[in-house]
């Protein structure tokens, strides 16, 4: 069956450790140190997946993540499997799993193969040309579309795997453990300063540490073992940080940098377990240096993407690094020297090369004397114009260049080969560069695109700044780094380079076919199927910039964001539109680098950790009561306690009676609570609260109501006066931050000649709130040494006491319409005063209430929840709340937004009460109010806030906000439900006790 | 994502603090005087400059202290930071 | 009369290798003066200027694109439409775009993908439920589709959204209107492009508006990066931009520019097969014809123009996508990026005349315009066209800043408690 490609040991893979795998279900064998791509290669698997549109048979092109063809389904499991994993970056490990994606039934038989016949009809852009008729049926089209589009398969289950996030701060941050970066990390860690080394790859050393070859020497070694001596040497640096296996994703502003670190993925199955996945590391680097290198440029012409094409540096990684041999039979085509270091290197190990197409006519090169040397016939002037081969290339045809590189010339010679090596020369890796929002300037001698400004503290060094040969670098990256890093030198200064690669290059974007150029199929983004000739019909219909190509070709908008393709669509539309490069700039590189995961982004920030919840002193005791919770904001709040399998509605209503005919309890700890002191204290309440507080005595408490700049409700609450200069005001729950934002932000920015402070005293006192004619009762043997007369402690005051040593505060106020009192005590003691509560309260039948049952009661007071009976287009006048709007005060928050045309109307729509004429017929909240069904369109007068049903008053009752309400009383209106209308009476919002004896009861 | 130098509590990262709109729009002493124009005007009216724009911070996460800042809204690069009630630092 | 675009000419076009496709639209030199001139050629200003020819004759008038059409917002949203909207002004502006959007394809022979796969609310909390119950009932009467789904509809609905009670904001119910959905962003630029181009507009692109000239309170002109064209009605809809063409008239708006952020994941076969959208948990998704998982973030605090927004957002937004959707932890990110809108006080936007004559603005449209656009040109065609709004956007006049009668339909979900 399968022939064994392995050619050669590498020190890099370890023989002695074999690894076994599957692929579509057959077994195989590679050895620990493979990546996947590689293991399939030695087992001479070039066949591994299909294309997004044509389903054509797709091969493994590259050796790195840029790869856009060879990406696999990894796992079969629902909760593991992970779709669109490039084959190049999996290392392989004891029973990993992979199979192909995008075909059916199998890659090897495709039914979706068909979209290749049907290509002539499928240019670029053909949908929107299309499937429009009959005018209802798109959405049966796209049932369809949808089907064959989407590579892989999402997983199904839950992850079961761990995510974590790592802050990192430092001085120097380098990116890419090549030569250059491995040559930054050694004199910025030697200067002292803390460094970060990352590399995406598992070892150190780029491309030059597999490089062994009398071509390439620094100091006079081969430069491979030169660089494996330095990296040897940075290992034993402390103050530097070494992270493999690390993708930097993302470059923000401000030297803020995201990287993906891959810690379990490599790892037998079995020894994945408890240990985090991938961890996201947030970078603050003081200084960056960006040393990512390039990548090799594959070439474009007819069929340049069967499998068994493949770049030529990825060649040359596969048969150094993994010492497998792509081909046995391997053709390059070239425009410069690169494709001859892989002949070489693959002559070296007795790897067969039939011929060397080169571009280039006049070819002046060491490299090339020695491959001739090697008898391999080299074709000067040539290219490429087909290739043959359904699964696996096995012929291409030749044709001579003419002069200017336009045409093709002279007859065809066809070749007959295993493995095409591509090379077009290289790009610099600019793309966190660009992310960073640094500025690229176009470099004309060898078409690329280099860094000019830099947004922040970086530079970028080697490769990916334009130093493509081993003698720039050496040269130019201690000089960089000198002027960087401000110091005076480096242990580069002096080394020796010896290098015999020559910096000729041919650079055609679009290589000349014999054929015109409909017929052919050359393709520019691999993945997406996006060809050259797809790219000049865009331009042809009008699109111009790169943007609207990319859009409309979807060239670079696969997994692989165009890494390879990107720069040959510019180069083909600016020469097809007549204009520079560079004049087009580049499109965007838009992080992530390579693709994360959700769960890396999110890290340990699931399930309970997705938000934190807080919990009152008395949250476990509501726990053990069999409370159920309602989530207001982040707090956890007792919503209602059932009993004896009663449902929601039959607890509120025994809760409600309760605390109406003897005595209820409320946990109210989640009120906010803001603690206000200064000598300005009462003048900063009234310019807040829209009512009066200069003549409210110490010792007293009064309700207000706080509006927005704009004239609307914002907030309510009681606040109390405790001193002279001393006031604890209560917000609502789900709005106490942003009050206290609110006055913070008026305080100190509008106000700041007032001598007032504020402090958020909400987590350190509980409120007990107990209520219901049996309240007394309870306090005064609760807090037996306070008079709780009428006279002393009367309905809004406040009392500071002791229970036992402990200071408490005790507020005499009501949300219920009961005699009440809250008891605000230090957190950590609220606790056991709730249980003394409920312990002497048993005599009464003290009955724990939650949020529902107090909703009620106070319903049935007519009093509002902001947030509930308002939506931020209520006036207090629009609530009939005329009575808090001091008209004396010449100024507070929001007072004159009251005045504007449409704030004054008498129309507006107002808070009022509503009794459903069936007393047993329950409105549903947010039901909307009309008064005619009959009208078209209809007319909405406003919507029911709240309703319930009253146990106490034996009928149903609810408020709701009704155009021009406060006019309507007794008027009839009707709320139209789906199936049904319900007619209900316009009354007072007060249903119970308007005399309110009830509070002195 | 920035770093704001908080004038309180020195450098910072961005998650610390909250953003509070153009700087330098003071409230009307006498809002009852103004006409329904004048009054909306302050309301909402705002020059949202592309470029240099002088605006409030507050680190609420920190000391939670307003100041001012002047950041060039086209590229978020940021100029100065000053505290309430003291002039821009730069034009 | 262009070449119709249908399966046919696909196929005859086939025959020449697709050589002979006429451009979708010119690329024509500004002449000196237009009956109306457009600033701004997003979806919005592409529309307004498709429906001014087409519905109010006006033939002579241009576009002008500081960049290349739809590259702004256009091309950068997460293309939700729906039109369940709150209040009576918002429900008939949205679904009049709505109406529009059921034909849009045939109108412009151009297929925009509207695809009508549902849209999901989903509340999470008590408040959530009777405000999602309150819009429902209020789309209901106004002749919206809407339902109201309790949990166990919503997980039928769409199977993969966690609905354990455990998690930490459990899914209490939600909305849906079956009748919302996506369309395809760039292609409802390109085809209103295409269809304005061919009755005669000038859309000219990478000219950007450098000055408005004024004659006392009248409009005359635009001072460009190509030259002066002379006009005596400007029509302003340059979403994130519109404040900074303002100030060149003299004028302040009630907007601040923010950014709002977006991504996609890898694509992958069918797995969410409608749009869901909470507010609670801030995360929106859906899934594109290729195969991405389309996700909306929110927006910072902060005014930019940078079109880049904090990583914070981004991963604020994928927490709470993987409290909804925990099989979609080992989805990758594929592309992220920045918008920059324009958010108004009362989250709606202003389609108006302004106290300038001659100068209109369309814009305001916060996080949620492209399900707008079809409805929003034509509103502005009619409002430029006869100087005075059509009965549909009179609500989302300036004015409404001053008299205080705004649309809040963010106030409609205020949170307190």
């Amino acid at each position: 069956m399968s022939k064994n490609l392995r050619v050669k040991t590498s020190k890099f893979i370890d023989e002695t450790y074999r690894v076994s795998f599957k692929f579509n279900g057959s077994k195989y064998f590679g050895y620990k140190g493979d990546t996947l791509a590689s293991a399939l290669l030695a087992n001479d698997i070039h066949l591994v997946g299909r294309s997004f549109k044509y389903h054509r048979p797709r091969g493994i092109m590259t050796s790195g993540s840029e790869e856009p063809n060879a990406i696999v389904q990894l796992h079969n499991n629902s909760e593991r499997t992970e779709p669109n994993v490039r084959a190049t970056e999996v290392e392989i490990y004891e029973g990993l799993e992979a199979s192909s994606q995008n075909c059916w039934p199998s890659v090897n038989f495709d039914i979706g193969g068909i979209n290749n016949l049907l290509s002539p009809l499928l240019p670029a852009g053909f949908y929107y040309k299309t499937f429009m008729w009959p005018a209802s049926f798109w959405e049966k089209y796209e049932y369809f579309i949808r089907k064959s589009a989407g590579l892989g398969k999402s997983p199904t289950k839950a992850d079961p795997d761990i995510y974590e996030h790592e802050y990192i701060h430092c001085d120097v941050l380098i990116v890419g453990a090549g030569i250059s970066g491995i040559m930054a990390a050694k004199t910025a860690a030697k200067n002292g300063l803390k460094t970060l080394l990352v590399d995406e790859k598992p070892n150190l050393g780029g491309s030059t540490v597999y490089q062994n070859s009398e071509h390439f020497k620094i100091n006079n070694q081969n430069s491979g073992s030169w660089l494996e001596k330095e990296i040897n040497e940075i290992k034993k640096i402390d103050n530097l940080d070494i992270r493999i296996r690390t993708s930097v994703a993302a470059f923000h502003g401000y030297n803020f940098l995201l990287a993906r670190e891959n810690l379990t993925d490599h790892l037998p199955i079995e020894q994945r377990k408890n240990k985090t996945r991938q961890k996201l590391l947030k970078i603050r680097a003081k200084k960056v240096i960006t040393a990512t290198g390039s990548l090799e440029r594959p070439l474009i012409f007819d069929n340049n993407d069967r499998p068994g094409i493949l770049l030529s540096s990825a060649i040359k990684r596969y048969a150094d690094l993994f010492g497998v041999a792509c081909g046995e039979k391997n053709i390059f085509l070239t425009n410069n020297d690169s494709a001859y270091e892989t002949a070489i290197s693959l002559i070296q190990k007795g790897i067969k090369v039939e011929a060397i197409v080169d571009n280039r006519e006049e070819i002046e090169s060491k490299l090339l004397y020695e491959i001739e040397k090697n008898n391999v016939k080299v074709y000067k002037g040539f290219t490429i114009v087909n290739t043959n081969g359904y699964k696996k290339i096995n012929k291409v045809s030749l044709m001579k260049l003419s002069k200017d590189g336009q045409k093709v010339i002279g007859s065809k010679i066809d070749l007959s080969c295993d493995c095409l090596g591509v090379s077009g020369g290289w790009t610099p890796a600019v793309h966190l560069f660009t992310q960073s929002g640094g500025k690229l300037k176009f470099r004309e001698e060898d078409q690329v695109f280099i860094p000019n400004k830099y947004s922040s503290e970086q530079i970028s060094i080697g490769a990916c700044n334009g130093d493509l040969t081993l003698e720039d670098i050496i040269e130019n990256t201690p000089k960089y780094l000198k002027e960087f890093l401000n110091i005076k030198k480096t242990d580069y200064d002096n080394v020796e380079v010896f290098s015999d690669e020559n910096k000729s290059k041919r650079n055609i974007w679009l290589l000349p076919s014999d054929k015109i150029l409909g017929k052919t199929k050359s393709f520019v983004d691999y993945q997406n199927d996006a060809t050259a000739k797809d790219i000049k019909l865009a331009l042809r219909e009008g699109f111009r910039s790169i943007e609207h190509v990319k859009r409309y070709t979807t060239t670079g908008m696969g997994t692989d964001q165009g890494k390879l393709g990107n720069m040959h669509a510019l180069g083909i539309i600016s020469e097809t539109a007549g204009t520079k490069m560079g004049e087009h700039g580049t499109t965007t590189f838009r992080p992530p680098y390579t693709p994360l995961t959700f769960g890396t982004i999110v890290g340990r920030n699931v399930g309970e950790y997705f938000d934190i919840f807080r919990k009152t002193p008395m949250h476990e005791w509501h726990l053990k009561n069999k409370a159920e919770f309602e989530n207001v904001g982040q707090w956890k709040r007792a919503w209602y306690y059932p009993k004896n399998n009663e449902n929601m509605f039959e607890a509120v209503q025994r809760e409600s009676k309760a605390a109406r005919e003897s005595v209820g309890i409320l946990d109210a700890s989640t009120l906010g609570k803001i603690d206000i002191q200064g000598t300005d204290a009462s003048e900063f309440l009234n310019r807040v609260y829209t009512n009066a507080w200069s003549k409210l005595a110490v010792g007293k408490c009064r309700y207000g109501l706080m509006l927005n700049e704009d004239g609307m409700v914002y907030d309510d609450g009681v606040t109390t006066r405790l001193g002279e200069n001393h006031y604890i005001m209560t917000t609502t729950t789900g709005g106490a931050a942003n009050v206290l934002g609110k006055l913070e932000d008026y305080l100190q920015t509008e106000w700041p000649e007032l001598d007032v402070y504020l402090t958020s005293v909400t987590d350190h006192f509980a409120t007990i709130s107990v209520c219901g004619p049996n309240s007394k009762k309870i306090i005064s043997n609760v807090i037996p040494d306070l008079d709780l007369s009428d006279e002393n402690f009367p309905h809004m005051s406040f009392k500071n006491t002791k229970i036992g040593k402990i200071n408490c505060r005790v507020m005499r106020i009501s949300f219920t319409g009961e005699h009440s009192y809250e008891i605000n005590i230090q957190a950590n003691y609220a606790n056991s005063v709730w249980e003394k509560c409920m312990e002497v309260g048993k005599d009464f039948n003290i009955t724990p209430y939650g949020t529902e049952t107090m909703h009620l009661l106070r319903a049935e007071k007519g009093f509002i929840i902001v947030g509930q009976d308002t939506d931020a287009t209520m006036t207090p006048i629009d609530l009939q709340m005329d009575w808090i709007v001091s008209k004396k005060k010449y100024d507070f928050i929001g007072k004159r937004s009251l005045y504007r045309s449409d704030t004054i109307k008498d129309d507006r729509k107002q808070l009022v009460g509503l009794l459903t004429d069936n007393p047993n017929e329950i409105l549903e909240e947010g039901a909307q109010i009309v008064a005619d069904v009959n009208k078209s369109p209809i007319e909405m007068l406003g919507h029911v806030t709240s309703s319930y049903y009253s146990p106490n008053l034996k009928k149903s009752i609810a408020l709701g906000v009704v155009r021009g309400g406060k006019n309507m009383i007794g008027k009839k209106l009707i709320i139209p439900m789906e199936n049904k209308t319900i007619n209900v009476t316009v009354t007072d919002s007060v249903f119970l006790d308007k005399e309110n004896k009830r509070l002195n009861a | 994502m920035f770093i704001i130098n908080c004038p309180f509590c020195g450098e910072r990262e961005q998650s610390e603090f909250k953003a509070g709109g153009e700087a330098h729009i003071e409230r009307p002493k006498q809002p009852t005087e103004l006409s329904d124009d004048e009054w909306a005007e302050y309301l909402f009216m705002r020059k949202n400059i592309k470029g240099i724009q002088f605006e409030r911070w507050n680190h609420i996460h920190g000391c939670r202290k307003w100041f001012n800042m002047v950041r060039d809204t086209s590229n978020d690069e940021i100029k100065a930071i000053y505290k309430m009630g003291e002039k821009p630092p730069v034009k | 009369m262009k070449n119709r675009y249908s399966i046919f000419s696909l196929i005859k076009n086939a025959f020449s290798y697709h050589e002979n496709w006429e451009k979708a639209w010119k690329d024509p030199t500004p002449k000196k003066e237009y009956d109306a001139v457009i600033v701004g050629g997003g979806g919005h200003g592409l529309a307004t200027a498709y429906y001014l020819a087409k519905k109010h004759n006006m033939k002579n008038i241009a576009v002008v694109e500081k960049g290349w059409i739809g590259g702004g917002n256009t091309g950068r949203n997460t293309t939700i439409i729906r039109s369940n909207y709150l209040w009576d002004a918002s429900a008939g502006l949205y679904n009049h775009a709505l109406k529009i959007w059921e034909g849009l394809s045939q109108e412009l022979n151009y297929n925009v993908m509207f695809s009508q796969r549902g849209v999901m609310n989903l509340a999470h909390n008590l408040q959530d439920v009777r405000d999602l119950k309150r819009r429902t009932h209020a789309n209901r009467l106004n002749g919206i589709d809407a339902e109201y789904l309790n949990t166990e509809e919503v997980k039928k609905f769409c199977p993969i959204i966690n609905t354990s009670p455990d998690i930490r904001y459990p899914v209490l119910g939600g909305t849906l209107q079956r009748r919302a959905g996506t369309a395809r962003h760039d292609a409802v630029a390109w085809g209103y492009a295409r269809g304005a181009d061919e009755m005669g507009v000038d859309i000219i692109q990478n000219c950007e508006v450098k000055a408005i000239k004024r004659n006392g309170d009248s409009v005359e002109g635009l001072e460009t990066t190509k030259g002066f064209i002379k006009t005596n009605k400007i029509g302003v809809v340059a979403a994130g931009h519109s404040s900074v063409i303002a100030n060149m008239a003299g004028l302040k708006l009630p907007l601040e520019s923010k950014p709002l952020q977006a991504l996609v994941s890898e694509p992958v076969k069918p797995i969410i097969d409608t749009v869901v959208m909470s507010n609670a948990v801030h995360a929106y998704v859906s899934q594109s014809d290729k195969g991405e998982l389309v996700i909306g973030a929110g927006t910072d605090d902060y005014i930019s123009y940078s079109q880049k927004g904090s990583h914070d957002i981004v991963e604020g937004t994928l927490n709470a996508i993987l409290e909804l959707y925990p099989i979609f932890s080992r989805m990758r990110m594929l592309r992220q990026w920045g918008g920059i809108v324009d958010i108004c006080p009362d989250a709606s936007p202003i389609i108006s005349k302004t106290s300038i004559k001659g100068l209109y603005f369309n814009c305001g449209w916060g996080t949620g315009g492209f399900k707008a656009t079809p409805g929003s040109g034509d509103l502005f065609a009619h409002t430029i066209a006869n100087d005075e709004p059509h009965e549909l956007n009179a609500a989302f006049n300036i004015n409404r800043f001053v008299s205080g009668d705004l649309v809040d339909e963010h106030g409609a979900a205020a949170v307190a408690h």
